[in-house]
C-alpha cells in the first residue's frame, strides 16, 4: 500500500557554531574593544580609568538615543528636534539644582541624590510634556512623510533652541557637581571618577528596566510588535496611535534625563548642546541599526568606548573615530548591527 | 533666445516675472543703484547665495534627498581657493585651480558619502551628512597648520580685482577693480545659475523628479535610482564648491564662520523651503529674501527691541539676536501651509 502523505524525514540540525557567532558578534564586540584596548594602552589603571569614562559617555549617549530609535521603530518618524530636549532637559534640571544649592553643597551623598533626584524628576516632566506638545503640533500633521518631517522637526529645534536663550538669555551656564560627586576614588590604583561611576550606574539600571519592559510586560509585548509590524497590531484592536504618544513622550522624557546627565558630566550647559549631542547620537542609532534599542545599547557603548581609547592613545585621530567606526560597521552591515526585522 | 537661455523653465507667472526681473537689475546694476559698501557686499551674497540655494535646490526638492553636509562643500570650494591663493601665489591661475581642485574634491567626497548611504535608505543620508559635516567642521577648526583653525585666514587676489586697481569713473561711480570682482562673481553666478535650470530640465532632471515622487516605480520602469542620486548629488556638491570658492573670492578671507557653520545650513534650507522646492527660481527668490532680512531685518528687530524694553519678555523675544527665532517658526509654518513656497503659491494663483 503506497502511503499518500509524502516522505517526511525533518532534521534538526543545531545552528553551526560560525552561524551562532555571527550573530553574537555585536554583542561580542564591545569585550573584543575593551581587551583590544587593554593590550593597546598596556597600563592597568590608565586602561580601567578609560573603559569606565567610556562607559559612562556610552551609557549617557545611550539614554539620548533609546527614544529616538524607538520613535523611529514604531512609527517611521525621524526626529531632528530629538537635540533640543536633551538641550530643554539640561537647563530645566540645573536650573533646579540651583534653586536645591543647599541640599546640592550639603556634604551628605543622600541629600546630593535626592537634589539631582528631583531636579532628574523636573528635567523629565517637563521634557515629556514638550515632547507631547512637540508630537501633537510638529510631528503629527507629516506622518509618512520623512521630507517633511526632517525639515519641520529642524525647524522645532531651532524654535526650542532659541525660546532657551529666550529664557535663559545667551550665555553659557557653569556649573558645579553636588559635593559628594565631585573628585574620584581610588581603585587599582586607576582614578575612577564618582560622577561617572553614577553614570554607568544609571545607564545600567535604565537599559535593565527597559529590557524588562519590553520583555516582560503586555505593552512591552505591543510596542514590539508594533515596531514589527503596525498594521497587524492595529487589525488585533491595539490602538497603536496612543501607544506611538507614550513612546514618544517617554523617549523625550528620556532625552531630557541625558541633558542633565551630560550637563552635569560637562559641568557647563549651552543652548545648542542639543545639536551637537545629536551629531553622536544619530551616529549610535544608525550603526546600531534604525529601531533597534539593543543595537543603540551597543553601538552607544562601543562609541564611548572607542573614543576615549582613541583620545588617549592618538588625541588627533579622536575627532575623527566616530566617522571611522560608523563606516567600518555599514561597510559591515549596511542596515546597522541588529537591523529591525520589518515584516512588511 | 531668452527661452532657450531658461531652458524653457520661465517663470511662468505675472508676479514672480516682475520679481525675477527685479532680481536681476538689482544685481546687475547694483553698484549704480545702491551705492555703498554695504549693499554691494549683500548684492554679491545674494548673487553667491542665489547659485548656493539653487545647487540644493536640485538636491532638496528634485531629487528629494536632505543633506546637510552643504556648507561642507561650500567650504571645499572656499578652502580650495584660500588655500591655492596662499600658497600658489596670487593672481589668476591660482584660482581656477583652487576652485577646480575644490568642486572636485567635494564631488568626491558626495560620491563616498552617497555611496555609504542612499545604496540603503535615502534616510541615512540625512544622518550621516550631519555626522560628516560636523566632523569636518571640527577637523578643519583643529587642523590650524593648515586651515588657520577657528579664526580662518585672509589672502591676496590678484591686484586687477583689488580695489587699488582705479579705472576711472561712470555715471559717478568709481570703477576700481572691486567692481570688476563684484561683475565676475555676478557673471559666474548667472552662468551656474543658468547650469542649474539646464539641469532640472534636461531628461536627467525628469528622472529625478520622478525618484522623488516614486522611487519604486522609477525603479521598476529601468532607471537605476541609486545612480542617479548619486550623480545628483555629486553635481550639487560641485555647483556649491563654486559658490563657496566665489564667496572666498569676494571676501578674501575664509574661516569656519563664514563657510563651515550650521547656521548657514539653517539658513540654506531656510532659503530653499520659503522660496519654493522643487522650482530653481523658488532658490533665487528665497536667497534674495533671507539675505536681505539677515542684512536689514535684525537693524528693524533692534530698533523694535529698544521700543518694546518695557515689555522685558518681548523686548527679548525681538532681540536682533533671535531672528533665527521668527525663521524657524516662518519655516514650519511654511512647510505645512505653503509646501511649494513662494514660487508655487505664486505659479498657483497665476
Amino acid at each position: 500500500m503506497t502511503s499518500i502523505a509524502p516522505d517526511h524525514k525533518p532534521t534538526f540540525a543545531s545552528v553551526p557554531i560560525a552561524e551562532r557567532l555571527a550573530n553574537a558578534l555585536p554583542v561580542l564586540l564591545i569585550p573584543i574593544l575593551v581587551v583590544l584596548g587593554f593590550l593597546a594602552i598596556g597600563n592597568p589603571s590608565s586602561w580601567l580609568t578609560l573603559t569606565v569614562s567610556g562607559l559612562a559617555m556610552g551609557m549617557m549617549i545611550f539614554v539620548m538615543a533609546s527614544g529616538l530609535t524607538l520613535v523611529f521603530g514604531l512609527m517611521d518618524v525621524i526626529n531632528f528636534g530629538h537635540g533640543a530636549f536633551i538641550s530643554v532637559g539640561a537647563f530645566v534640571g540645573i536650573s533646579v539644582l540651583f534653586g536645591l544649592a543647599e541640599w546640592a553643597g550639603a556634604p551628605s551623598l543622600t541629600l546630593n541624590l535626592i537634589a539631582i533626584f528631583l531636579a532628574v524628576l523636573a528635567a523629565m516632566a517637563v521634557t515629556g510634556l514638550l515632547g507631547w506638545a512637540f508630537e501633537r503640533v510638529i510631528v503629527k500633521p507629516v506622518y509618512g512623510a520623512h521630507l517633511k518631517q526632517i525639515l519641520v522637526t529642524v525647524g522645532g529645534l531651532i524654535v526650542i533652541e532659541q525660546m532657551i536663550h529666550v529664557i535663559w538669555g545667551p550665555e553659557e551656564i557653569f556649573l558645579t557637581r553636588p559635593e559628594m560627586l565631585k573628585g574620584a576614588i581610588t581603585f587599582w590604583g586607576a582614578a575612577l571618577e564618582k560622577y561617572r561611576l553614577l553614570a554607568v550606574a544609571i545607564g545600567l539600571a535604565l537599559f535593565i528596566a527597559m529590557r524588562l519592559v519590553f520583555r516582560r510586560t503586555k505593552i512591552g509585548l505591543i510596542v514590539r510588535a508594533g515596531v514589527e509590524n503596525g498594521e497587524m497590531v492595529e487589525a488585533l484592536g491595539y490602538r497603536l496611535r496612543i501607544v506611538f504618544v507614550g513612546v514618544f513622550i517617554a523617549g523625550s522624557a528620556l532625552a531630557g534625563l541625558g541633558g542633565v546627565m551630560w550637563g552635569l558630566y560637562e559641568e557647563v550647559i549651552t543652548a545648542g548642546m542639543g545639536e551637537e549631542m545629536m551629531i553622536l547620537v544619530f551616529i549610535v542609532v544608525i550603526i546600531g541599526g534604525l529601531g533597534s534599542v539593543e543595537g543603540a545599547f551597543i553601538g552607544a557603548l562601543l562609541v564611548g568606548l572607542l573614543q576615549n581609547y582613541i583620545a588617549f592613545l592618538e588625541p588627533k585621530l579622536a575627532l575623527i573615530s566616530n566617522i571611522g567606526l560608523m563606516t567600518a560597521i555599514l561597510m559591515w552591515r549596511p542596515q546597522g548591527m541588529m537591523p529591525v526585522v520589518k515584516a512588511k | 533666445m531668452l527661452k532657450t537661455l531658461l531652458s524653457n523653465d520661465t517663470p511662468r507667472s505675472k508676479i514672480l516675472t516682475i520679481v525675477v526681473l527685479v532680481i536681476f537689475l538689482g544685481l546687475a546694476l547694483a553698484p549704480f543703484l545702491f551705492p555703498g559698501v554695504r549693499s554691494l557686499d549683500t548684492a554679491a551674497r545674494i548673487a553667491i547665495f542665489i547659485v548656493l540655494a539653487a545647487s540644493y535646490d536640485l538636491l532638496l526638492g528634485y531629487t528629494g534627498v536632505v543633506s546637510f553636509a552643504h556648507t561642507m562643500f561650500f567650504g571645499m570650494g572656499a578652502y580650495g581657493v584660500g588655500l591655492a591663493s596662499l600658497h600658489m601665489g596670487r593672481g589668476f591661475h591660482s584660482i581656477i585651480i583652487g576652485s577646480l581642485a575644490g568642486a572636485a574634491l567635494a564631488a568626491a567626497f558626495a560620491f563616498l558619502i552617497a555611496l555609504f548611504s542612499l545604496r540603503v535608505r535615502a534616510i541615512f543620508f540625512a544622518m550621516i551628512t550631519l555626522a560628516v559635516a560636523s566632523a569636518v567642521a571640527v577637523l578643519v577648526s583643529q587642523l590650524s597648520w593648515l586651515t588657520g583653525g577657528e579664526d580662518g585666514f585672509t589672502f591676496k587676489i590678484p591686484r586687477e580685482l583689488g580695489p587699488a586697481n582705479r579705472m576711472g569713473e561712470f555715471l559717478g561711480v568709481k570703477i576700481n577693480g572691486k567692481l570688476l570682482n563684484y561683475y565676475l562673481i555676478f557673471t559666474c553666478s548667472l552662468l551656474l545659475f543658468l547650469l542649474m535650470l539646464r539641469v532640472v530640465n534636461s531628461p536627467f532632471g525628469r528622472v529625478l523628479q520622478a525618484i522623488r515622487e516614486n522611487d519604486f516605480r522609477a525603479e521598476a520602469i529601468g532607471y537605476r535610482v541609486v545612480w542617479y542620486r548619486t550623480v545628483a548629488t555629486c553635481l550639487s556638491a560641485a555647483t556649491a564648491a563654486l559658490a563657496g570658492s566665489l564667496f572666498a573670492l569676494w571676501l578674501r578671507y575664509v574661516g569656519p564662520d563664514t563657510t563651515l557653520s550650521f547656521t548657514i545650513m539653517l539658513d540654506l534650507l531656510l532659503m530653499v523651503v520659503i522660496g519654493g522646492m522643487g522650482t530653481i527660481w523658488g532658490a533665487a527668490v528665497g536667497a534674495t529674501l533671507l539675505v536681505l532680512a539677515q542684512t536689514y531685518l535684525q537693524d528693524l528687530m533692534g530698533s523694535a527691541a529698544t521700543a518694546t524694553e518695557f515689555l522685558p519678555l518681548l523686548s527679548r523675544l525681538l532681540d536682533p539676536d533671535r531672528w533665527l527665532l521668527w525663521l524657524g517658526v516662518l519655516f514650519i509654518l511654511s512647510v505645512y501651509f505653503f509646501p511649494t513656497g513662494i514660487v508655487g503659491r505664486l505659479r498657483g494663483s497665476k
